[in-house]
């Protein structure tokens, strides 16, 4: 029982952590800057030419002094070009790569994210990340005083033995009673045999704690090919998580992104200039320029020339997460449709410059989260069948917050294992 | 005699070995290895264990200390738009194999098809699916393809450059001789096309279309009768008599995928008004088809003219001659009644080859009006178009050397002509021989050039199954191999000017279609809609080939062309004219009346031998007989006794019979021809009639496993009759041999019986007379039989002491309707390749240790020499009160909230009480390694077959379906209602917000592989707690037929069957005196 509610604190201590961590990131949500990060990010800066044009300014160029032509542009690029020269001329000039239309953005998230622009200054000094609260260790860790104590007792008790037995045998020879030769205590077989219960015991403990664990490989945190660091890119520089990994919200796999989704950014960002430091788990410093060298390598581009995609050669990642085969998982569900953030599995990976296995994905591990994690179920219009739980809801008989996903049915066999 | 309904001679007699079997559910001690041996029969069983324990404790600690390996996560370079890796991907294509057509979707994941569905928008299978159709995505990744091109012998690899090159040579150097393209039927149009234009390039060349079981009789007798040879369109749906001449159309007859739905249509129930079609089936046989039948006849084989005219004159009343069994002349006179009495809504349909009672059968179908009705002749089916005797002539001219060069595609005639040995002896004095055949199949080995072709998910194309019906395809993998489209090997050598057959079929296409848009749409669908592009698609028919324009194909290549252009109504101007003459043909060959007939047949998944190298086919229990791999002798009861004295009345002799897999070898003569093979006793054949599968005793070229349970061929059997190939043997001569051959049979697998008693009603059967009689009396007899427990309506709580659990969201329940199973195993096979089920090869099926989740059992009725045929799919029932899951030691078998009764492959220790403990007896346990799941890859090669270590290669392992575990040795499985189907649809649903859509409307968010491969809708699957989900509406819509089986017993099953109805008047009820009366032969 110990180990559970240790278990359960330290869960309970990352739920809180995240919480906190969403928060702060929900607040930027609102502003232009991530929804620039978001949408614009991989083809414009501020300040620099990337795939298109460097946007500090904008707004006194070409028909753009009029926010509605800028709107009309971004909703529809292909048919606002049709009746614009300066926009033709744009597109000629950038090698007619033509910009992707945006009709989910409303005017107010253009707006938004025009006013994100103007407010940056002519060089732009990065944010600094967002949640840096590190993450407690369980405190009063008593395992060293009770092994302590537990030997200081042994060895007591084993004097107290000897006493007893060193007495009775006085009080044998007084009373002339036995006169066998005593034996000593390592050839006593009550001696042996409780040894040798104690080793068993021990030996098996770790022999099954050690079997358990096999398959498993919390921090697990092999060397890449490329040292990327997410806390550059998702820490400092706020980059969406599904920027890169796309599929998350609709596939099994959230997807390791890509050449093309890094060379999106890369073909513009050639140098590492971060106040971060590169520093990976054996505490040695990695030099980011170079590292975007070996990207380029993979991509088989030339900074400044034109990059022909086709060149390019995918990058042999580490697998770090590794679910066995007959364990079904599905990011959609689990982001999409359950809502749960990245870090409440991946750790603090917006903080990890080298990323290691933060869970020990066991299944103990999964089932404790399927017990405490509440189902969106007034917002997911799948649980609308679920009848008579709405009908306990409106008696006031059940409340949202017990519906949790065991209580659905998730912690049955066949919803994980096929 | 207990049942009603019987499975085995053993089950009917109760026999001592019957009730013997009836007591365990498994008949050996586990054994060590998959040795047949238990560890206390060795010979020293203390070293022996000791030997395994050793073992098992090194093995168990080498595999655990080795270090974790590194695994790779790689991603695309590039990733394109349209893949989500980890998620399928459908594309609409289609299966051709010779002149089949059916249109498909492919699931494609991370690149690999691993399972065909059928395409729900074709107007021609609505979605259904065959066997063959199912199982042929394991094609694709067969090991005994041939992977490049050669010339002469298969080790010298050439290019296609070298090969094109020498091939030009010869080509050139015929000096004139003519060209001779061989295929089996094609059905696409721009293939045909290509044909065109590759023929125009070598003057006095022709395409000769070879069918291994051919229709030329009833295109020659529609050219006689109709002056068009063509077959028209079938509309068994409009039927309301459906009369079959030894036709198997349900199972191999013509076009099954597409009679099936129909079919169906008229088998259905609607319980407020109970009406369906009447079928009576003549044959000699009992076929697939046949076990549907209302009511059955028998006669020889030979007979079948006889019988085609003795029906005419029935109907025509002109009296019933020439018939001499009084139970069959009762039957033609009683089917004359009907069909007269259903005018215009009834047809008549034979699998004669002989183009004499082809023509009688369409003067029948003239004088009942079926001709505009129930037969279309405004669209025609394309699926067969040989004519024997132009190949018969090829032959001639071949053995002349008369020809220069002979380009085979799909043909096998080595193998599937009656005389063999003149194909290959006219083979060998051809110059020039090419195969484009994907396998070194008997007639390639001949052949000094081969250039394989692609699988057909590998490739484009197009198909005209039906006539202004069209169906696209398109490649759904990269070629596996060094393979080539044979339209491009046509196209390269007939000169044109660097034209692929991609580009050809997109010319096409986009002219006819009319733009970039219509082809897009059209390759998504799949089909091209007679509805929808009526306007831009003119029909064409089976026979515009020679009109195929000869032009390069980028000036437009002309849409196809009408030729006999059809009257309204769907009517063809009849000529009977030929009748005299093939009315007096037929009576000159006056029926034997004495002596035995061979009869020769084709097998649902075996077919004319397409299907003898795919083991899922191979494995597929054949409906009738319940046998797997291996073709035999089917011979009846009747001759059982009298010929060998086996006495199925007498419970030794059956035991004797059926309790070993050895059976006895009966050596066939007919002429200077014999083959020898073990025999099967099949209720239901005519007495004096033998039947024999054909497509067996293929050469070993084509893979592992033809070499396991291969059977042998009977082909030579056939006989030219100098216009068309006879599958019929008048003169038959059998012989005791003395020698034994196992049959891997499955029928005697599953028992329902226990040493407690017979459970009887697993099968509920009821006459439509009587059901509409007594509308309510299935409802009274469960009624009754619950009475003790709370009845109907209590049972469920009062029939246990154990607590109700409730089902708050989703629970899912199946619905299956026996009225419309036909019994043709799609659903098997598609439940194979869902589930990545094993095929355990033929010896292991002989040892009861075949793992099919879903079967589908045979059930007799009645009279012994004709008995009633009832197939039932059995599979895991997910009993709300499940007997397995109270006797799992470790849980590792349970109840999910939706009423799933679910299996942990991870947690199962292999004790088998669920097994033992299920009354259904649908779980299977893994005795060996059977698909490569454990960590020693390879380990099980000596212990089983060959067929069945193909799943440990590589390529084959291609097919398994990624989300569904892979078992290994020693543990329990059964079927899980596809949960990997349900949970991915209830996934959709909640990305999308919204509740889950089983049926309402007819959309779909999932369906289990068996419902969506069904080509009759037998299966309705679903969430019972939805009242408008298809299933909650079947079962409302159907109290009176619904029932569970073995219900009493309290598992509250979540499958309910629908009791099958059979169009008679009369009782169907226990013993055989019954039947004695309704004319069964």
């Amino acid at each position: 029982m110990n180990h559970h509610s240790r278990l359960g604190k330290h869960i309970g201590s990352v739920v809180i952590l995240f919480f906190l961590f969403i928060v702060g990131f929900k607040a930027n949500a609102q502003n232009g800057q991530s929804l620039f990060a978001a949408n614009c990010a991989s083809c414009h800066q501020v300040n620099k030419r990337l795939v298109g044009p460097a946007l500090a300014g904008v707004e006194e160029r070409g028909p753009w002094t009029d926010r509605k032509a800028l709107h009309a542009w971004i909703h529809n690029p292909a048919g606002f070009m049709k009746t614009d020269p300066y926009t033709q001329g744009l597109f000629k000039e950038y090698g007619g790569v033509m910009m992707t239309a945006f009709p989910g953005l409303s005017e107010k998230d253009i707006d938004a994210i025009l006013d994100y622009i103007k407010s940056v200054p002519a060089a732009t000094a990065p944010v600094p990340g967002a949640a840096t609260a590190t993450n407690p260790e369980a405190s009063g860790d008593n395992t060293l005083l009770f092994g302590i104590l537990t030997l200081i007792l042994a060895i007591v008790s084993f004097v107290l033995l000897q006493v007893n037995s060193n007495l009775k045998r006085l009080a044998d020879d007084k009373e002339g009673v036995g006169g066998t030769e005593p034996l000593p205590f390592w050839r006593n077989k009550a001696y042996i045999a409780f040894v040798a219960v104690i080793l068993f015991l021990i030996s098996g403990y770790f022999t099954v704690s050690g079997a358990i664990g096999l398959g498993r490989s919390q921090k697990y945190e092999p060397v890449q090919p490329i040292f990327y660091s997410h806390k550059v890119h998702a820490g400092t520089n706020q980059i969406s998580c599904l920027y890169c990994h796309g599929n998350t919200e609709v596939g099994k796999q959230a997807n390791i992104p890509s050449v093309n989704i890094c060379m999106n950014c890369h073909m513009g960002i050639n140098e590492y200039k971060g106040p971060d430091k590169l520093v990976d788990g054996d505490g040695k410093e990695h030099d980011g320029t170079a590292e975007i060298q070996k990207l380029y390598q993979y991509a088989g581009f030339e900074y400044g020339k034109l990059w022909d995609a086709s060149k390019a050669q995918p990058i042999p990642w580490v697998r770090i997460h590794n679910l066995p085969d007959h364990v079904y998982f599905n990011h959609s569900q689990h982001v999409k449709v359950g809502k749960v953030q990245c870090q409440s599995c991946h750790g603090e990976i917006q903080n990890m410059n080298e990323v290691y296995q933060f869970a020990d994905l066991s299944m103990g591990w999964c089932i404790n989260c399927h017990r405490n994690t509440q189902v969106q179920f007034k917002d997911n219009g799948f649980y609308s069948i679920y009848e008579q739980y709405h009908e306990k809801i409106k008696n006031g008989t059940l409340d949202t917050t017990n519906i949790t996903v065991e209580k659905i049915g998730g912690t049955e066999c066949q919803k994980c294992h096929y | 005699m207990g049942n009603k309904h019987w499975q085995s001679f053993g089950e009917l007699n109760r026999t001592e070995a019957f009730n013997d079997a009836a007591k365990d559910e498994f008949r050996e001690d586990l054994p060590f290895v998959a040795d047949n041996k238990g560890l206390l029969e060795a010979v020293r069983p203390r070293r022996d264990f000791l030997k395994y324990l050793g073992f098992s404790t090194a093995a168990a600690a080498v595999a655990a200390s080795c270090e974790m390996p590194v695994k790779r996560v790689i991603p695309f370079a590039n990733k394109p738009e349209d893949i989500v890796p980890g998620t399928a991907n459908y594309y609409a294509t289609t299966y051709v194999q010779d002149g089949d057509a059916v249109s498909i979707l492919a699931k494609v994941r991370d690149g690999r098809p691993i399972k065909i569905e059928g395409n729900e928008l074709s107007p021609i299978t609505f979605g259904g699916t065959s066997a063959r159709v199912q199982a042929s995505v394991l094609d694709l990744y067969d090991t005994a393809r041939l992977r490049y091109p050669y010339i002469t012998r298969k080790q010298n690899e050439v290019t296609h450059e070298a090969i094109d090159r020498a091939i030009a040579v010869d080509l050139a150097n015929l000096g004139g001789a003519p060209v001779v393209l061989l295929t089996s039927t094609i059905n696409s149009p721009t293939t045909k096309g290509v044909i065109a234009q590759f023929l125009a390039k070598y003057p006095g060349s022709r395409h000769i279309q070879y069918d291994a079981v051919s229709h030329s009789g009833m295109l020659l007798a529609n050219k006689a009768s109709y002056g068009r040879q063509a077959i028209p369109t079938y509309r068994f749906d409009n039927a309301k008599v459906i009369v079959s001449l030894s036709a198997d159309f349900l199972g191999t007859w013509l076009s099954p995928v597409e009679f099936a739905p129909q079919y169906a249509k008229g088998r259905k129930i609607n319980e407020q008004n109970p009406a369906m079609s009447k079928h009576i089936q003549f044959e000699s046989v009992l076929s697939m088809t046949g076990g549907c039948a209302d009511e059955r006849y028998l006669h020889r084989p030979s007979e079948i003219g006889a019988v085609a005219v003795a029906l005419l004159n029935a109907v025509n009343s002109t009296g019933t001659t020439g018939i001499s069994d009084a139970k069959l002349k009762a039957g033609i006179e009683k089917t004359a009644t009907l069909l007269n009495a259903n005018k215009g809504a009834s047809v008549v349909v034979c699998g004669s080859n002989d183009p004499n009672v082809q023509i009688v059968v369409n003067a029948i179908n003239e004088a009942i009006g079926a001709n505009g009705k129930t037969i279309d002749w405004n669209t025609t089916l394309n699926y067969r178009q040989g004519i024997d005797s132009d190949f018969a002539q090829l032959v001639e001219d071949m053995n002349a050397g008369r020809i220069g060069a002979l380009l085979i595609h799909g043909a096998n005639p080595v193998y599937t002509w009656s005389d063999s040995k003149s194909v290959a002896d006219g083979i060998k004095k051809v110059k020039v021989t090419i195969s484009f055949n994907s396998k070194n199949d008997e007639t390639t080995q001949l052949c000094k050039y081969v250039i394989p072709d692609h699988h057909f998910l590998e490739s484009w194309g197009d198909a005209e199954p039906r006539s202004g019906s069209y169906s696209l395809m398109q490649p759904t993998i990269y070629p596996l191999f060094k393979t080539r489209q044979w339209q491009d090997s046509l196209l390269k050598w007939s000169g044109a000017p660097a034209t692929d057959y991609y580009t050809y079929l997109r010319q096409y296409w986009l002219g006819v279609l009319g733009g970039e848009d219509g082809w897009n749409k059209a390759i998504q669908d799949g089909i091209v809609h007679p509805a929808t592009s009526a306007t831009t698609v003119k029909t064409s028919t089976a026979t515009q080939d020679s009109t195929m324009a000869k032009s390069t194909p980028n000036v437009a290549i002309p849409a196809p062309v009408t030729t006999g252009a059809p009257t309204s109504g769907g009517t063809a101007a009849y000529n009977g004219g030929g009748l005299a003459a093939a009315t007096a043909a037929i009576s000159a060959n006056a029926p034997k009346t004495s002596g035995t007939e061979l009869y020769l047949y084709q097998k649902v998944g075996i077919g004319a031998g397409q299907g003898a190298s795919n083991p899922w086919l191979q494995e597929l229990p054949d409906p009738v007989t319940r046998a797997t791999w291996d073709n035999y002798i089917i011979i009846s009861p009747a001759m059982a006794k009298s010929l060998l004295g086996i006495d199925l009345e007498k419970a030794g002799d059956t035991d004797d019979y059926e309790v070993h897999p050895e059976k006895q070898v009966l050596k066939v003569t007919a002429g200077n021809k014999t083959v020898e093979l073990p025999f099967l006793i099949v209720p239901g054949t005519h007495p004096n009639t033998i039947g024999i599968a054909v497509g067996y005793g293929r050469t070993p070229e084509l893979g592992k496993a033809v070499t396991v349970g291969g059977g042998k061929n009977v082909y030579p059997f056939t006989s030219y009759t100098g216009s068309t190939i006879s599958h019929i043997v008048p003169a038959v001569t059998i012989e005791k041999t003395g020698n034994t051959y196992p049959l891997a049979l499955v029928q005697t697998h599953n028992t329902y019986d226990t040493p407690q008693g017979n459970r009887t009603e697993v099968v509920k059967e009821i006459s439509l007379a009587e059901f509409k009689a007594k509308p309510n009396e299935i409802l009274e007899e469960r009624e009754e039989e619950l009475e003790p427990f709370g009845g109907l309506e209590h049972f469920e709580k009062q029939g246990t002491i154990f607590p109700y659990h409730e089902k708050p969201g989703v629970k899912w329940g199946m619905s299956v309707d026996m009225n419309s199973c036909i019994g043709c195993g799609a659903c098997v096979v598609a439940c194979i390749s869902e589930n990545n089920i094993a095929i355990v090869g033929k010896e292991e099926v002989q040892r009861f240790h075949d793992m099919h989740w879903l079967r589908i059992d045979r059930y007799y009725s009645g009279n012994m020499d004709n008995p009633f045929v009832t197939y039932q799919p059995m599979l895991c029932q997910h009993c709300d009160n499940a007997p397995c899951e109270n006797v799992c030691p470790v849980d590792a078998t349970n109840h999910s909230s939706e009423g799933l009764n679910q299996m942990a492959y991870n947690r199962c220790i292999g004790t088998r009480y669920c097994a033992n403990n299920c009354p259904y007896k649908v779980r299977r346990f893994n005795w060996a390694d059977y698909t490569g799941a454990d960590s020693f890859p390879d380990n099980q090669r000596q212990v089983l077959d060959a067929a069945v270590m193909n799943m440990n290669e590589p390529l084959t392992r291609m097919v398994l379906n990624p989300d569904v575990t892979v078992r290994s040795h020693g543990v329990m499985e059964k079927c899980s209602f596809c949960v990997q189907r349900l949970q991915e649809g209830k996934l959709k649903a909640k990305r999308e917000s919204r509740p889950l859509k089983t049926g309402e409307n007819n959309e779909w968010d999932l369906k289990t592989a068996c419902q969506q491969a069904c080509p009759t809708n037998v299966f309705v699957f679903g969430n019972v707690n939805d009242p408008n989900s298809a299933i909650s509406q079947m079962r409302k819509n159907n109290p009176q037929r619904s029932y569970g089986v073995i219900e009493f017993l309290h598992t509250l099953p979540n499958v309910n069957y629908l009791t099958r109805i059979r169009n008679i008047d009369e009782h169907i009820g226990v013993g055989e005196e019954h039947h004695e009366g309704e004319g069964a032969a």
